[in-house]
């Protein structure tokens, strides 16, 4: 299955800069199925974790109130060409996903 | 300032029953006490041991005056403090107030970007961690269509 990380990267100097999308529904549990009636369980990522090279720069705890298909920004120092920046994720159902890229 | 410090002070009664966490406990652990919790200062403490906030104009807090769609709006905290820990997002008016809070390593610049839901309109907050204390910023956001949270 392809991942469902999407991630742009942009190198300047030694200071990364990561906008990262994840594809996830982020179901709060409290919303009725509009076909079934039923409340559609919640289902949201619990934790995002960057990690440059091994080393976790960004760890980000969510609940269900952050959007449909979370988003994040923010820069890191120390970062040079070649660097593997890897993305993953885990949810409160047990899935998980990730990605590797490479910093140029 | 008054909204934001009743907010805060309305968890104090519940300081006593925390049991301060270690620090290396909450590294890596998904809190789940505080992301549980119906009321914002009781999930502050659940985070951070304390609902107590410093009010600091080095926090900048990016949101709409009025958001259409409570399902998508988007959020960017800054701040020029030093040493930063942690960023926490707290909705007072969302069911589970605590909407995320994001773990800063050394070298990251303490400017994040991301979207929330809002269920209806509410005063936001922004909790930065130092290792010097714990400051917040508050902004109200006005929410046109609420966004199940």
């Amino acid at each position: 299955m392809a991942s469902k990380i999407k991630i742009k990267t942009r190198l300047s100097d030694d200071v990364a800069e990561i906008k990262s999308l994840i594809l996830h529904p982020m179901e709060t549990g409290a919303r009725k199925d509009p076909d079934t009636g039923e409340l559609v369980p919640r289902h949201h990522i619990t934790q995002l974790i960057f990690a440059n090279n091994g080393e976790a720069v960004m760890v980000a705890n969510f609940s269900t109130a952050v959007s449909r298909n979370p988003y994040i920004n923010f820069r890191f120092r120390g970062a040079k060409a070649g660097d593997t920046l890897r993305v993953s994720w885990v949810d409160n159902l047990g899935g998980t996903d990730e990605l590797e890229t490479v910093l140029s | 300032m008054q909204a934001g410090r009743r907010f805060l002070l309305k968890g104090g009664a519940a300081l006593a029953l925390l049991v301060a966490l270690p620090k290396a406990l909450l590294a890596a652990v998904w809190p789940q006490k505080a992301f549980l919790s119906t009321d914002g200062g009781l999930a502050l403490s659940a985070l951070l041991g304390t609902n107590q906030t410093i009010r600091s104009d080095e926090i900048t807090l990016k949101l709409p005056e009025i958001a259409e769609n409570g399902a998508v709006v988007p959020v960017t905290v800054g701040t020029s403090l030093e040493n930063v820990e942690s960023i926490s997002i707290v909705v007072e008016k969302n069911p589970r107030p605590l909407a995320a809070t994001f773990e800063i390593m050394p070298g990251v610049f303490p400017n994040i970007s991301s979207r929330i839901k809002m269920a209806e309109t509410s005063r936001v907050m922004a909790v930065v961690k130092t290792d010097s204390g714990i400051y917040s910023t508050s902004k109200v956001v006005k929410v046109t269509l609420g966004g199940c949270a």
